[in-house]
């Protein structure tokens, strides 16, 4: 029973081991590397079904009782980010082996892209929060290797931004950690809750919330703290761009709703007026960035600040809705993003260059890649009948609801905007008649990088015409967030 | 109903699945399923009107309040045979209108998907269902009058219309979630059945204003108007079915559609008549310094557009009458009236009208349709377009408030459009222009059997105007429920005052005809007023938000790693501070005892140490230095009984200096970077952020909820797992998971560091 909820974590080990002692024979890595991401995605979808049919799941490792053990939880707001994390995980691993140059693929890509997998899929999973400290260390070792592997002067630049501004969030993050720790004597997140919750005054709870709030808003890239991201994302292989922008802000993204609602729910007024703020401001900014780009890969990477603060407005709100709307925009954003990534990757096949100046004529030349890219930027901008447009409406529902009419305001505006800059791509590079065709330009691409394309596209779709069970199943996760008692429950029932 | 609207789609990703579908022969087989869904439709009349609305319902996703629910009722069964008809014919059109045979396939895959959404949207019985192909319509629209996207001209037209319609899109969105909210339901029967509830409620205005936007915005209504003429850069059947006879209908549709739930207030009334009145004159004189067909044709559009939405506004059963009967008749007048503009062009090669005149001869059939399509436009007997305006004439003079002043304008638009309908449907085949007609045909049959079907539909319905008369009443019984009156329309209703006033009008228009080449020179002298229209408004926005972009972008991602690092402690330290000041949770010194003296040295060491590392000029110095500060914390560890922290600490700060000393060669010069308030900064935030987390602290000391869970390791350390050294359990045991991800990052940082040596030193070796 409890296997379940290691599996995640340990396919993608093994993986990585087996790739590291296989390091002389690359193509036996990729096939490893091939058969394990979708091994981890049959394991999430296990996982995800056990938890919707039986409830919370909860093991000790080791057997140690909570909380003095280390505890794996998964409800349905977890399980949903490992299923997605496995499908992502497949989809790009399915897109790499296609498109990643023989150099990387021979020198660690594969190990370090699994224990990338390891470390979401343990930060999803921890029910502990300094086990999630190490998690957080294992992704940022994975992906700063990823980042900067077979780089030239600008790849290892951006690395370098990305490591230090995410050290920085992690030595808060640890000293955040320590500090709780002293205060309430106890690391198990759900044992966390319940000491708080009984605490006399939440004063210094709450100026250590901020330090979490400081360290989760860096891996989430939120305003004013997210330069790490438009400074390095744009610099890797697509694959690796793909993979980050789907999954590490998103961690970042959980781990805040995870501590705002299990641990720090006392002193909400304040807290919550902050965040939506921050929520505001995070959209905003982030679009802006986007629209003064002229890059594809930069534009993205500014959309990905933008949609983050969707992501923690439902937050913001604290209502049932808006968490469900939360839910439903990070699964969402996370299919929509890498998606259009992997797209920046054909068009620059085809184009010869991620410069929107330089791409054009892709619409006459590949007719399926501007149905690719059509489908995941117009659900990024929150048009129907895509996914994306039943997260903004769950997002504006709960929040014309509380009342909260600016930040309403705030995300409509900025989805037009979302709109105005995805239709700067679509001009430029596919409805623009090519300038000078660049020498470097491939004609054909992979049946995989097709493939991979054409199903997280497909998965926007279907999430929207499945919108009645996609809801269903965000509303029932929020449902568990918002009353934490069946998150400790399972805890201290945990089987061992 | 569903089937019917989910056809549209099929075929569409069928007819983009099928590359051979690129025969204009095509157009003929594929307007069979409007033909299909158009027998479907007067099918289910009798039944509509007699019985009232069928309601089909499936579900979508019912947490949220979507569902499949559709109604067809008096209303929306007139916009579907609108859509369904002017489709066949418009799909018939463009096999033979469009040249570039490679991209027919995706002209006919579009428009199918477009009149597939648009019939849902009419369809819908459900307000976000509606919403939802309210948003397809406007990227079908936005995909097909950016159609020719090798022009700069097309795409921008494209954007702009997008943008618009968009931005009304979201506002509606609001609005419908807001009504949502006040109604308790998103099914448009339910809503319209509590409409005063609706109305009394205290959210109603801000409701109402974001759903008038959403209306306006896609009706272009003033000031929105102005995507419209743009959007003329579409192909000439694509302006015909979208642009005229259907998609800009659908903001008309929705207040009629939403007047019994919203309908009647004074604020409505208001903003109806006052932009519909303005919108209906200031289309039509804006239309006539237009030389181009389509533009004169775009902006007559926005005039009648107008019209309707006042004619809503009115909210008198006449008014909405008047609206039922023009509804149709400008969809059969100005589709045809399009497509005889496309003809033209296809066939001479220009859209001026200073160079077409004295086509007849060569173009009989086309000339035919395009007259009894401006005679219906004009307002002339026996077309439909005559009983239309005599009933707006009679709404008007009836009006509740102002009727003189209303009455006026609608006489005034009504000489306006006499005189735009000579100029696009008249002159181009009897006028004195350029073109002889010598060297001109006839269009392909195609090109013709649209606009003469539509055209005689206006004759006949003109003349029989009684057979609509169960038509109007059920629309009329939809728009508004309460209010309905037995409709009884005939061509000649005697001597009344609306006739005199058809006669003012259309004589005002014949004067004013022969002036026209006057009044399009004379509109040149105003086109210096434009830079204050709402076009270039747009137009400013659009740049002021690049230059807001960029410079913002410019202030915060400044490209500097000392900046964000910045950042992100100044965020810290305000948000720290500002919780700590919220509670008033100064520090509390943890008990009564002060350093003891040897800690105090320790201190004190520590920080000389930091103070010349920070200071020194000599990396070496500066390395040594740190090495200290690093033993010093090492010490305070061992002081405060953790030994093996101590040493794990020493053993690091060891390593650090050595292969600090080992690198050190390879290194730039070590020298002082940036001028002196570039420093001085770096020392404010740097101290700000250490006595920040200082007083945390020393805050977080203070204070403690629970005793540690340590007790447990050291009463179960050696029962349970069988260690003496409590700490060692705890990594290998206890924790063991921390200690096995802690592996994996060294593994992974160790196999990295190899993988970027070796890549880096084989750059080249591959390929």
């Amino acid at each position: 029973m409890g296997v379940l909820l290691t599996l995640p974590i340990l396919i993608p080990l093994f993986t990585a081991a087996l790739c590291l002692l296989a390091w002389r024979w690359w193509r036996v890595q990729r096939v490893l590397g091939l058969v394990s991401a979708f091994a981890l995605l049959c394991a999430a979808a296990a996982l995800l079904y056990r938890v919707r049919t039986e409830g919370i799941q909860a093991v000790q490792i080791g057997a140690w009782p909570a909380p003095y053990g280390i505890s794996l939880v998964a409800d349905l707001f977890s399980a949903m980010m490992v299923m997605i994390t496995g499908i992502l995980g497949a989809a790009v691993a399915v897109y790499s082996a296609g498109s990643l140059d023989k150099a990387r693929q021979s020198f660690g890509y594969y190990p370090l892209y699994h224990v990338l997998l390891m470390g979401v899929c343990g930060a999803f999973l921890t029910g502990d929060i300094f086990n999630l400290y190490v998690w957080f260390e294992v992704m940022l070792m994975a992906s700063f290797v990823l980042l900067a592997l077979g780089g030239g002067q600008g790849q290892i630049e951006g690395a370098l931004k990305y490591v230090t501004l995410n050290l920085m969030a992690s030595s808060v993050f640890l000293a955040a950690v320590g500090l709780l720790y002293s205060v309430a004597g106890t690391l198990n997140m759900a044992d966390l809750a319940r000491k708080l919750r009984h605490a006399p005054e939440p004063g210094i709870v709450t100026v250590l919330a901020m330090l979490f709030l400081v360290a989760f808003g860096t891996k989430a890239a939120t305003f004013p703290l997210f330069f790490w991201l438009p400074a390095s994302y744009h610099t890797p292989p697509v694959a690796v761009s793909a993979i980050f922008a789907g999954l590490l802000t998103k961690v970042g993204v959980y781990a805040l709703i995870r501590v705002f609602t299990l641990i720090f729910v006392r002193d909400d007024v304040y807290v919550h007026t902050l965040i939506l703020v921050i929520a505001g401001l995070t959209m905003v900014t982030g679009v802006l960035g986007a629209i003064a780009q002229n890059e594809f890969r930069r534009l993205l990477s500014f959309h990905i600040v933008s949609q983050i603060g969707y992501m923690i407005m439902g937050l913001a709100l604290f209502t049932p809705l808006g968490l469900a709307g939360s839910v439903l925009f990070i699964i969402h954003n996370i299919l929509a993003k890498s998606n259009l990534f992997l797209v920046s990757g054909l068009a620059q096949r085809f184009g010869g260059t991620f410069d929107l100046k330089k791409l054009g004529g892709l619409y006459e030349e590949h007719p399926a890649l501007a149905v690719l890219f059509l489908v995941p930027a117009l659900s990024l901008a929150g048009l129907p009948p895509f996914v994306g447009f039943f997260a903004k409406l769950l997002l504006i529902k709960a929040g014309l609801e509380a009342g909260s009419y600016v930040i309403v305001a705030v995300a409509l505006g900025v989805s037009l905007l979302t709109l105005f800059s995805m239709m700067k791509i679509w001009t430029e590079v596919f409805w623009k008649p090519a300038p000078q065709r660049h020498p470097a330009v491939r004609r054909r691409a992979g049946a995989g990088l097709w493939a991979s394309t054409a199903s997280l596209a497909a998965l926007t779709l279907a999430l929207g015409i499945a919108a009645g069970p996609a809801f269903d199943l965000s509303r029932d996760a929020a449902a568990q967030l918002v009353n934490p008692q069946s998150y400790i429950d399972a805890v201290s029932r945990a089987h061992r | 109903m569903l089937t019917a609207v989910a056809s549209g789609f099929i075929l569409a990703i069928l007819v983009a699945l099928v590359r051979r579908i690129s025969s204009p022969a095509a157009g003929w087989f594929l307007a069979a399923l409007p033909a299909c869904l158009a027998a479907y439709f007067s099918s289910q009349a009798s039944r509509v009107w007699r019985g009232g609305p069928i309601l089909e319902h499936h579900t979508w996703a019912p947490g949220m309040g979507v569902a499949l629910d559709f109604r067809l009722d008096g209303l929306s069964l007139l916009f579907a045979l609108l859509i369904t008809v002017i489709g066949a014919f418009v799909l018939v059109y463009s096999g033979k209108y469009l040249r570039d045979r490679a991209r027919l396939g995706r002209l006919y895959g579009l428009l199918l998907f477009f009149m597939a959404s648009m019939l849902g949207l009419v369809l819908a019985g459900n307000l976000l269902l509606l919403y939802v192909f309210w948003e397809l319509t406007s990227i079908s629209s936005y995909l097909l009058i950016g159609f020719e996207n090798q022009r700069a001209a097309a795409r921008s037209a494209a954007l702009q219309a997008l943008l618009v319609t968009v931005l009304g899109g979201l506002c509606l969105l609001a609005g419908i979630v807001l009504l949502g909210n006040i109604g308790g339901s998103f099914e448009i029967t339910a809503l319209l059945a509590q409409g005063d509830a609706i109305r009394a409620h205290a959210l109603y205005p801000a409701a109402l204003s974001l759903i008038l936007i959403g209306a306006f915005t896609k009706s272009a209504q003033f000031p929105f108007h102005f995507w419209l003429p743009k959007a003329m850069e579409a192909p000439t059947p694509v302006s015909a079915y979208l642009h005229a006879a259907t998609m800009v209908k659908a903001g008309v549709y929705l207040l009629a559609r939403l007047n019994p739930a919203l309908g009647g207030t004074t604020a409505w009334t208001a903003a109806l008549v006052a932009v519909g009145v303005v919108t209906m004159v200031g289309g039509a004189v804006l239309a006539l310094n237009k030389t181009d067909l389509k533009q004169i044709l775009a902006y007559s559009t926005v005039s009648v557009l107008g019209m309707l939405v006042f004619l809503i506004g009115l909210g008198t059963p006449l008014a909405f009458q008047a609206m039922a009967v023009y509804l149709v008749a400008h969809g059969l007048y100005k589709g045809a009236l399009f497509l005889v503009a496309g003809a033209v062009e296809h066939e001479t090669g220009t859209r001026d009208i200073g160079k077409l005149g004295a086509l007849f001869k060569s173009m009989p059939v086309t000339a035919s349709a395009s007259v009894l399509a401006a005679l219906s436009m004009a307002g002339l007997p026996p077309m439909l377009g005559f009983t239309g305006k005599e009933l707006l004439y009679e709404s008007a003079l009836h009006a509740p408030v102002h009727a003189g002043l209303l009455t006026t304008a609608a006489v005034a638009a009504g000489a306006l459009l006499f005189i735009l309908a000579a100029a696009a449907g008249f002159g181009p085949f009897f006028g004195g222009g350029r073109h002889s007609g010598a060297d001109v045909h006839e269009a392909p049959s195609a090109l013709w059997i649209g606009p003469l079907v539509l055209a005689t539909g206006g004759l006949v319905l003109g003349l029989a105007p009684a057979l609509m008369n169960a038509a109007v009443r059920s629309a009329t019984l939809a728009v508004a429920p309460a209010a309905a009156t037995p409709v009884d329309l005939a061509l000649f209703h005697g001597l009344s005052p609306a006739l005199v006033l058809s006669a003012v009008s259309a004589g005002g228009g014949l004067a004013l005809y022969s002036l026209h080449g006057r009044l399009i020179v004379a509109g040149d002298g105003l086109k210096p007023l434009a830079q204050w229209g709402p076009a270039s408004i747009y137009d400013r926005a659009v740049g002021a938000l690049n230059r807001i972009a960029v410079t913002q972008t410019g202030l915060l991602q400044t490209g500097y790693l000392r900046h964000y690092m910045q950042m992100v402690i100044v965020t810290t330290v305000a948000l720290v501070i500002a919780g700590i000041v919220r509670w008033a949770a100064l520090p509390q010194m943890v008990g009564p005892v002060g350093p003891q003296f040897h800690e105090a040295v320790l201190a004190v060491a520590i920080i000389i140490a930091t103070i010349f590392a920070v200071r020194s000029t000599s990396r070496l110095a500066a390395v040594a230095a740190l090495g200290v500060v690093g033993i010093g914390v090492s010490l305070i560890f061992a002081l405060f009984g953790a030994p093996d922290l101590a040493m794990t600490q020493l053993t690091v700060e060891s390593l650090i200096v050595i292969l600090l000393v080992l690198v050190m060669y390879h290194l730039p010069d070590f020298g002082v970077f940036g001028p002196r308030r570039y420093r001085l900064r770096n020392l404010i935030v740097s101290a700000a952020g250490g006595i920040t987390m200082t007083l945390l602290v020393l805050t977080a000391a203070s204070v403690q909820y629970a005793p540690p869970i340590s007790t447990y390791y050291v009463e179960n350390s050696y029962t349970q797992a069988h260690g003496r050294n409590i700490v060692n359990v705890i990594i290998t045991d206890f924790r063991a998971l921390d200690t096995l991800g802690e592996t994996t990052v060294v593994a992974a940082s160790a196999a990295g560091v190899w993988a970027i040596l070796r890549l880096r030193s084989r750059k080249g070796f591959f390929k």
